[in-house]
Order: C-alpha cells, then structure tokens, then sequence
C-alpha cells in the first residue's frame, strides 16, 4: 500500500485498525519528499525531526485508542507565512531569510491540538504577492503535472505538495485567489474560507481585510476536515468570527446554482470552457437547478482589487524596517539610510513594486480618485453578489481562464501577471467562501471549477464540491 | 506616464531605497498597471459608501489589564541591533 496516496479519511481509518503506524506514514512522506523536492521545490524546510517526534508522540496516543482527532499522526505541509514556533518563517523573501517564529500561529495551534504532523514549510510568491509562486526570493515550485509549468500561486509549495503526495494536505493563504488558483493549477481541493472563520494570528499580513487561511487537500472531504479544525473565533483576530451553527439539510434537487454571464465573455481558454460547461451539465443531471445570472461590475473587480491589495499591503509591510527583526543594513548611516537600504535589498521587484503602488494610490492627492473610488467598487460588487444570492444557492465560475502557463512566461508583464486573477478576486473584496475542485485534465493539465457561496456557508461548498466525487 | 519625479517622491514616502536605473522601470510598470485602472472611471459611484470591511465589525475591547506576562527576552533577541534588554534604533534628533 502507497502510504502517500491514502487520503486523510483513509489514513485515519488505517491508524485506527493499526494497519500501520503514524510514523510508517511521516516517513513515507519523508521519503517521498528526498526523492521529488529538489526537482519541484515545494519545500523551503523539511522538519524531518521535528515531524518524526511528533509521528511517535501521535502514536503514542493511537496505542491506547486515544487518537484526539481524524488528523492525528497526519501530516501536513505550510506555508512559509504562517508561522511555527522554533522554525524559520521567510514569506520566500531575503527580509526574512533567518527569521525564526517565536509563537504558533492559531492555526497551527489548533492543529498542534490535533497532534497532526508538521513535514515543513512550503515556498510561495513572496509575502504572497503572485500568482505563479516565481516570486519566491529563493526560486520557483514546478507544477508536479508538468515540470516546466507554474504551479500557481502564491501558495504554489502547499499545492504542489499535495498534488505530488509530499504531503496528506496543505494549509495556504488567500487574498486575491492564491490557495484557489494553485489548487486548479496543480488538480487539488482548495478552499477559501468566508473571511472571519479562520484566525489570522500568526499569518505574515498581506491585505489584512482580503487575507484568509485555508486548506488544500486531495480530496473534498478532506479539506471540509481540515478547515473544522483551523476554523472559529480567536481572541487574537479580532475581526474572526464564531461560526453560525444552524445545520441545514442539504437536497442536490433543491439547489440552485448560477452561472455569472460576464465570466464567460473572452479571454478564457476555449478547451477549459468546454470542460466546465460539461462539469456544469453533470451537476444539472444530477438535478441541481442551473440558471445564468448577473454580476454586472465584475469588470471592475480587479482593478478594485489592485489598488485595494497594494495600499493594504504597503501598511503591512511597513514593519519591515531592519530595527524589530529580520535583515538589517550593516551600512546605513541614520535611520532614513537604515530604512532605504534594508527595504531596497530586502524585498523583490514585485514585493516593491506593489508598495511603490500601494503609496501612490494612497497618497495625498490621489486618495480620492484611486482608494477611495475602489473601496466603493467593492460596495458595488458586494451588492451585486447580495442580488445573486437572492436568487442562486452558489455560484460556479472556471478558477482560471488559462491552463498552467510556463514557468518566465509571464514575468516580463506584471499586468498579463495580474490578469491571471480574474475570476477569484471578486471573492476576496466581498469576503465570500469558494471552493476549487479539479473537475478535468486536458493534455495532463488541470482545469479547476470554483464554487463560490453565501457568508459561513461552507458546508454547502462543501456538499456540492463533494457530489462531483471526482468522477472525470 | 508617471514622472521620474513622482517616482522619487513615492519612494521617498515608502521609505523605499531605489537605484536611479530603476527609475524607469517603475515609470513604466506603474505606469501600465495605471493605466487598466483607469476603467474605474466608469463607474458610477454616486451615493456609494466605501466597503472597507467585508462584514460590518465594532471595536473588540478588553479591560486594560495585563495578561499572558511572557518573556520579551525572545523578541528582543531578534532584533539586530540592541542592548541589555532593549532593541537599539538609530539617533532620531540630532
């Protein structure tokens, strides 16, 4: 039996019947991480002790049938901006290059909880700026499906892993569709949870109202398992939120799902197109009642988005002034120099150049026209999704308009770089949950359906996501 | 096109260190991404109030009291520069 192949599901029952151990299964990971990270470069640290130790300790608690949770023993991979105390924590940039975490984030807390497993720390676009993971300060991931591809991004590691059974399943973050973009790109599950469920304590910020954790996995059914358990209120985040727990009966028949019309006008890949037409039509063989609808500013959402993500962005990443931690300019002369020399060496050209645009949007004399402008495109945005959702159950768009693209293909044009986003940025500016599941593979490259849904329904993501069984 | 000049300035705001080379690059890059931006000047937004938050959220507040007494020494052994118990800046007044 391939350990690395079971899903998390299988691994527990596996545990449960002591067909094998939690450490038999960290260190089939293990193995299968020498034999493929120096080619696709998930991983930028592999805690290989840490993971085995904590293995035995899950195993420990399975011997006498006290196995705490379903991710007991399991292992999992994260992404480097989500800290782990006693590791490095980069967000793949020079700035944080010897950075170690002094404290677990809530998520990794609460999986500690679980006694799940930490294998290590997954490379991403730099502090989560990208959408193809070739940001990284420490070089790109490769698409398992096909080495000379993107794996998406930012969290380009965390699906790879996954994808390539490096790892049971992933956590990543999103702001602008980069767990769900990934997911696509690589043929995994990826959810992006409402904003609010899921604590952001000891996540590096990047847009902190966008910003959310959210698991990868290889199967629905698993991510529904791991984000039960990194989900709910922190009194760390203050702008994390109980979920409702009001359970509803959930009836395929009864559900009705809707196709925004905007998405599908140009620019998407006519094979991916067809494939989602056709996971479209399986769900309405299945009964789901399937009817077109309106989402008449979508046009505007990534512009919106890119000035809204970049001035966020440029506050966050203020605190990175070589005086509290991280690099530091040896050869500055006063403060101004410390400033200048440490942010100008230490971050990468996009990291700068989207603070660069960050502070002119948000600068006096364009505050008005710019920031302020997209923040009421979001109100529009909002209002159009409230509209839909009076009439639709969930919403289904393709997660990408483009199949993995090669890797440097894109990095001459930060803006074609951008457009890449189109369809999962929406989601993020109103703070609704989406799931992508990979419905098809064309020529071996993945297309990724998203369902998108209404605040803290999840669970209905979830049901839907999971009827489509990965028939394909 | 945005200026070299006002490229300077917004450097120097985001206390951003950049070579005189990259300048141009800046120029351009902002530039284009600017220039897709312009689309919002469609829109008509008349009457909209600003969304800055996806759900409306008050203050969370707590008694000002201390809790959780943990040991700064951790904190300050990251910083690069510093002293005793303290992280050390460079001489603000001169």
């Amino acid at each position: 039996m391939n350990l690395t192949e079971l899903t998390i599901k299988q691994t527990a029952e596996g545990l449960k019947k002591k067909e094998f151990s939690a450490v038999d299964v960290c260190k089939a990971y293990l193995d299968k991480i020498k034999k493929f990270n120096e080619d696709i470069f998930a991983y930028l640290l592999v805690d290989e002790k840490g993971a085995l130790s904590q293995a035995e300790e899950a195993d420990e608690l399975i011997s006498k049938n006290k196995a705490v949770s379903v991710l007991t023993g399991i292992p999992a991979a994260i992404k480097d901006n989500i800290l782990i105390e006693g590791l490095k924590c980069t967000s793949a940039s020079k700035i944080l290059e010897n950075y170690v975490a002094p404290y677990n984030a809530t998520v990794i807390k609460k999986l500690k909880e679980c006694k799940a497993v930490f294998l290590g720390k997954t490379n991403m676009d730099e502090f989560a700026m990208g959408s193809s993971t070739e940001n990284s300060a420490f070089g790109p991931t490769k698409n398992p499906n096909d080495l000379t591809r993107v794996p998406g991004g930012s969290s380009g590691g965390s699906a790879s892993t996954v994808a390539a059974n490096m790892a049971a399943f992933a956590l990543g973050s999103d702001t602008g569709g980069s767990i769900r973009q990934p997911a696509s790109f690589c043929g995994v599950v990826g959810l992006k949870p409402t904003y609010g469920s899921v604590s952001r304590y000891g996540l590096m910020a990047f847009a902190s109202s966008l910003d959310q954790i959210g698991p990868l996995a290889k199967t629905v059914e698993d991510a529904k398992i791991v984000f039960g358990a990194i989900s709910g209120k922190d009194p760390m985040d203050s702008t994390s939120v109980d979920l409702p727990s009001k359970k509803e009966a959930f009836n395929l028949k009864d559900t009705r799902v809707g196709i925004p019309k905007e998405y599908f006008v140009g620019g998407i890949d006519a094979k991916i197109e067809k494939e989602i037409k056709a996971a479209i039509k399986k769900y309405e063989d299945m009964g789901v009642k399937v009817e077109e609808i309106s989402l008449p500013h979508t046009d505007y959402a990534l512009a919106a988005y890119y000035i809204i993500s970049p001035s966020e962005a440029s506050a966050n990443l203020a605190r990175f002034d070589g005086i509290k931690y991280g690099a530091s300019s040896k050869e500055a002369k006063d403060l101004l120099d410390l400033y200048l020399k440490t942010k100008g060496k230490g971050f990468g050209p996009e990291v700068r150049r989207r603070i660069m645009l960050g502070t002119y949007a948000l600068s006096s004399g364009y505050y008005d026209a710019y920031y302020l402008k997209a923040q009421k495109v979001r109100s529009l945005l909002k209002k159009d999704f409230e509209k839909a959702f009076r009439k639709v159950d969930a919403i289904f768009t393709p997660t990408s308009p483009i199949f993995p693209f090669k890797i440097g293909e894109k990095m001459d044009d930060p803006l074609s770089m951008y457009l890449v986003d189109i369809y999962t940025v929406s989601v993020n500016l109103v703070g609704l949950p989406a799931l992508s599941i990979p419905i098809a593979r064309v020529d071996n490259l993945p297309v990724g359906l998203q369902i998108i849904g209404k605040p803290f329904e999840e669970s209905k993501l979830f049901n839907l996501g999971n009827a489509f069984n990965g028939k394909y | 096109m945005i200026s070299k000049e006002e490229v300077k300035h917004i450097a120097k705001l985001a206390r951003l260190g950049i070579s005189d080379k990259e300048i141009t690059k800046y120029q351009k890059d902002l530039s284009s991404v600017l220039d897709y931006i312009e689309k919002l000047e469609r829109v008509n937004v008349s009457g909209v109030e600003p969304t800055s938050h996806p759900f409306s959220s008050e203050n969370v507040v707590r008694e000002d009291e201390v809790l959780n007494k943990k040991d700064n020494g951790k904190l300050v052994d990251m910083a690069p520069d510093k002293k005793d118990n303290y992280v050390k800046v460079k001489s603000i007044l001169k």
